[in-house]
Order: structure tokens, then C-alpha cells, then sequence
């Protein structure tokens, strides 16, 4: 694999990726309002209910908003990724994924790019939604806008590699729908996004247990901590190996030999 | 030296067997008609061929490159045409052709003038600002070959390109690309089931329910098989009424 070639099939796929995501504006619109309607209405109504006890990085009491602002930020995330996937499926389905698997590279690199790029086009957003909400007086050190950043890849990186497997196994748009419904909502719902451990504790040892087992719940630590200037090193030890693991699982899901694909047919 | 040589080709999706020991060649700049019906493995043949499924068992090799061993070498003599379509129908006839440019590893000056010089010979060029969801279905099929051409490939492969054209349109793309096979010399394998894309002087494999049935040049087929034309021929072949 030369280089140069590599860095232009790179710069070529992040280029569809943003020209598609600029020109479908409905999605681009309520991948937007979806946190937003979260932290207004969501958040407003929890506020009396949820009592907040100090819990780390917050140095003090703080508002259910500041509480749940990483956890949204790590949503707008992980439905990126699945949007992102479900592109893949479709992508397969429609047959413009033969256009990238039969490019003269290495699958596991094509695969990646298409992973990077994918992430590159959703930050923006993510960083809109966490300037937003200052007016909702989610006010973090602003010096945390930046430690965040890499968080924000890790994460994103971690959730789009697990999009990734999941559209590696699935053949048909119709398993995606159950997919969503059985993976991403639990996934999110029980984890540290919406709600502290201890919360989760106090509902019952399952729930948290298995809150504090699920990475998604390290990603949303590992992006409250750097937001608030603090590094979070089991989470991002966790991001980091889940990363690699749903990373390689799923170039072995697309290779042509291993891979689910050839096997079945189907798709021609 | 062969463009393309596909030996002892098999594939199975489970306990179905699609393709039995399927071998062929494709000599360099030679039109090549691979003849079947449908669900004969025309589909996964170029699957195989174009490294989407791992050939198991048996060789494809590609100008004396084994695809198994160095597909990407193989690849970049390689020009598809998928059976469906694979175009972006929300980016431009441009952007998709710059895409597949990219991912080709042309440089971007390199990459404009071609997309212009491609769908100008194709005569899509008046296009190329319009995204690929406003054109229709000839058009589009003309900006999948034009990006197909566009890394200079030796080899081009369409799987049933003329599949939803009309008449006139597939008429004028099977010319298309003639043309590119004459001028430029570039190997062609045409996959199809209409005969009436067969011309004399064509190389044809006659590919029924995964097997080959039938290699030489066109217009052999008839006396070869002592009937009185190539649909009586393809008939007692396939076993077709």
C-alpha cells in the first residue's frame, strides 16, 4: 500500500462522507434537535426529581442539565454511528459497497477510513450541541472544549466500530430495525448516561452492574471527565480495547473469506 | 497474455452449489460475451472475480495476477460495472467519478480532467454538475462506465449493463463500448442474457446453472452445433424452450 494512495482514498471517502451529510438535511437537522429536545424537556422535568449527589468530576452539587449533557453528547455519538451503519447496510444493499471493497486497497484500511471519515463529519455537530447548551447554563471550563476533543474521537471512533460489526452481521435492513431496537436503546439506557451509578445502584445491583460493564457507559465517563478537565483512565482503557475488539471483529465480518457475506449470497 | 483466466472456478453458498469448476480466459484487448441465463452464476462469478467473495477453490488471475495472493494488484487493472446500479444518487456525475478516482489514488488535477475527458467520450459531459439521482437510466449506466474507466483499467467488466434500457439505449451503450474495446484495447467481459448482444467475431462462454457449457468464438457456435441460428444453439445449450 503506497502512501500517497492511501492518504488520497482517505481524503476522497471523507469528502462523500461530508458532501452526503450536508445534503441530507432532515437528518442533519434532527441529529441536532434530538439532544436538545432531551436537555429541554427531558432534563427540565428530571431536574426535581433526580437529586444529584457530588459525584466525580463534579466538584459540587450540580444540575441534572450538567449531569446529563456528556451523557447526550455521547448519544448524539452513538446514533451517529448507527446512522452511519445503516448507510452501510443500505450502501451494501444498493451495491455502492462493491465501488469501496473493490478499490485496490486493503480491505481493513478501507474499512478504517471510512470509520474515520464517518466520525470527522459527526463532531461538528457534537460541538454544536455543546455550545447550545451553555444556555442552558452547562457552563464547563472553556479550556475543556479542547480536552475533549480526543475523547470525542475515542468515543466516536469506539461506537462507529461497533456500527461497523453490527453491519458487518446484518444482511437486511429489516435486522437493522431490530437491531435498534435491541442493542441501541438498552446500550443507552443503561448506562451512566442518563443517571449515576449509584442511582442505577439504588434501582438495582443488575442495573448497575451491568451499566458499569457496558462501554458505553466508558464513553460517556471518559467525555464528562475531559469536559470538566479530568482524565478518566479506566474508561479510556476500556474505549480503547473495545475499540480494537469490534475493530478487528468486524474487518473479519467483511473479509471476503471469514465474512458472513460470502457465505450467504444473496446480495448477488 | 490473458487479461483475464479464471481455472477451475467453484463457489457454494451453503450446501447450493452456484459455480462448478468454471474455466475460461479473456485474451487482452478481445471482447468476451459471457452468455446465461438467469440465476446462472453470472453474478457470483464476477463476485469471485472481482475479490468481493474469496475464490476458495480455484484461480482467477488477472494479466498473470493471482486475485487470491494480491487483489489489489489485480484491482487496479480492473474496471466494474456492477449489475446494480452503484452510483451516489446524491452526489454529482463529477463527484461520484472524483470518488472512485480517490479511492484509485489519482491525484485530484488528474482526476477533473479525466471525469471531463470519460463522460465527454460517453457523452454525458453536460451532466456532470447534475446530481446522479436527475438522470436516467441510460445515463446513469454511461457514468458507471465512465467511472469505471477512469483509472485506465486493461480489463473491464459490466454485468448485464443493458439490463432496463430500452432498444436504442442499449443498442448505443453496447457500441460504447466497442468502441473502447477497438480504440483502446482493453479486454472486455460483457456478461448478458440477450443474444442480440452477440456480434461474430466475439468470444463467447456460455455459462449455464453454475457450469461452462459451450468457449470459442461466436460465429462458430452454429455450425459447431449443426443448428440453423445462436438462439437455437443457446437453447440446446441452457436446455431452453
Amino acid at each position: 500500500m503506497k502512501v500517497d494512495h492511501a492518504l488520497r482514498a482517505l481524503d476522497g471517502i471523507l469528502r462523500r462522507e461530508m458532501l452526503r451529510s450536508l445534503r441530507q438535511r432532515a437528518r442533519l437537522f434532527s441529529a441536532m434537535v434530538r439532544p436538545l429536545v432531551w436537555l429541554a424537556i427531558f432534563a427540565a422535568g428530571f431536574r426535581s426529581v433526580l437529586g444529584l449527589s457530588i459525584t466525580p468530576p463534579y466538584q459540587t452539587y450540580v444540575l441534572y442539565e450538567v449531569y446529563v449533557v456528556p451523557g447526550l453528547a455521547a448519544m448524539m455519538l452513538l446514533f451517529h454511528a448507527m446512522a452511519s451503519s445503516l448507510a452501510m447496510v443500505y450502501d451494501r444493499e444498493m451495491g455502492s459497497m462493491r465501488l469501496l471493497l473493490t478499490a485496490p486497497l486493503p480491505r481493513w484500511y478501507l474499512l478504517a477510513a471510512r470509520l474515520l471519515a464517518s466520525v470527522i463529519v459527526g463532531l461538528p455537530l457534537v460541538y454544536l450541541f455543546l455550545f447550545v447548551s451553555r444556555f442552558w447554563d452547562v457552563r464547563p471550563p472553556i479550556l475543556g472544549y479542547v480536552a475533549v476533543f480526543p475523547a470525542l474521537v475515542l468515543s466516536g471512533l469506539m461506537l462507529g466500530a461497533f456500527g461497523l460489526l453490527v453491519s458487518s452481521m446484518s444482511t437486511q435492513m429489516e435486522n437493522f430495525a431490530g437491531v435498534m431496537n435491541f442493542v441501541i436503546f438498552p446500550m443507552f439506557f443503561a448506562s451512566t448516561a442518563l443517571y449515576p451509578i449509584w442511582r442505577l445502584a439504588e434501582a438495582g445491583p443488575v442495573l448497575a452492574t451491568i451499566a458499569a460493564w457496558n462501554p458505553f457507559s466508558s464513553a460517556v465517563e471518559l467525555i464528562r471527565f475531559a469536559l470538566y478537565l479530568r482524565f478518566d483512565m479506566v474508561s479510556m482503557l476500556v474505549v480503547v480495547a473495545c475499540l480494537v475488539a469490534f475493530f478487528l471483529a468486524a474487518v473479519a465480518g467483511y473479509d471476503p473469506g471469514r465474512g458472513l457475506w460470502s457465505r450467504r449470497g444473496g446480495e448477488g | 497474455m490473458n487479461a483475464l483466466a479464471v481455472e477451475n472456478l467453484s463457489h457454494n453458498f451453503g450446501t447450493r452449489q452456484v459455480l462448478q469448476n468454471v474455466s475460461f480466459t479473456v485474451a487482452e484487448g478481445r471482447m468476451c460475451i459471457l452468455l446465461g441465463r438467469n440465476g446462472a452464476g453470472k453474478t457470483t462469478l464476477f463476485s469471485l472475480v472481482t475479490g468481493l467473495y474469496y475464490a476458495r477453490t480455484g484461480l482467477v488471475r488477472v494479466f498473470d495476477m493471482a486475485m487470491q495472493a494480491n487483489p489489489s494488484a489485480a484491482l487496479a487493472q480492473m474496471g466494474v460495472v456492477f449489475q446494480l446500479p452503484t452510483l451516489d444518487l446524491d452526489l454529482t456525475a463529477g463527484e461520484n467519478l472524483r470518488y472512485h478516482a480517490a479511492l484509485h489514488g489519482l491525484p485530484m488535477e488528474l482526476s477533473k480532467a479525466r471525469s471531463r475527458e470519460e463522460l465527454s467520450r460517453l457523452e454525458v459531459l453536460d451532466r456532470i454538475d447534475d446530481r446522479t439521482r436527475a438522470l436516467s437510466g441510460g445515463q446513469r449506466r454511461r457514468v458507471e462506465i465512465a467511472r469505471a474507466l477512469m483509472h485506465r483499467p486493461r480489463l473491464l467488466l459490466l454485468d448485464e449493463p443493458t439490463t432496463g434500457l430500452d432498444v436504442p439505449g442499449r443498442r448505443a451503450l453496447e457500441q460504447h463500448v466497442r468502441d473502447l474495446c477497438r480504440e483502446r484495447g482493453i479486454a472486455v467481459l460483457w456478461a448478458t442474457h440477450f443474444l442480440e448482444e452477440v456480434a461474430a467475431d466475439d468470444d463467447v462462454v456460455v455459462l449455464d446453472r453454475g457450469r461452462v457449457c459451450w468457449t470459442g468464438l461466436a460465429d462458430r457456435i452454429v455450425p459447431e452445433l449443426g443448428v440453423g441460428s445462436v438462439a437455437e444453439a443457446f437453447a440446446l445449450l441452457t436446455g431452453s424452450p
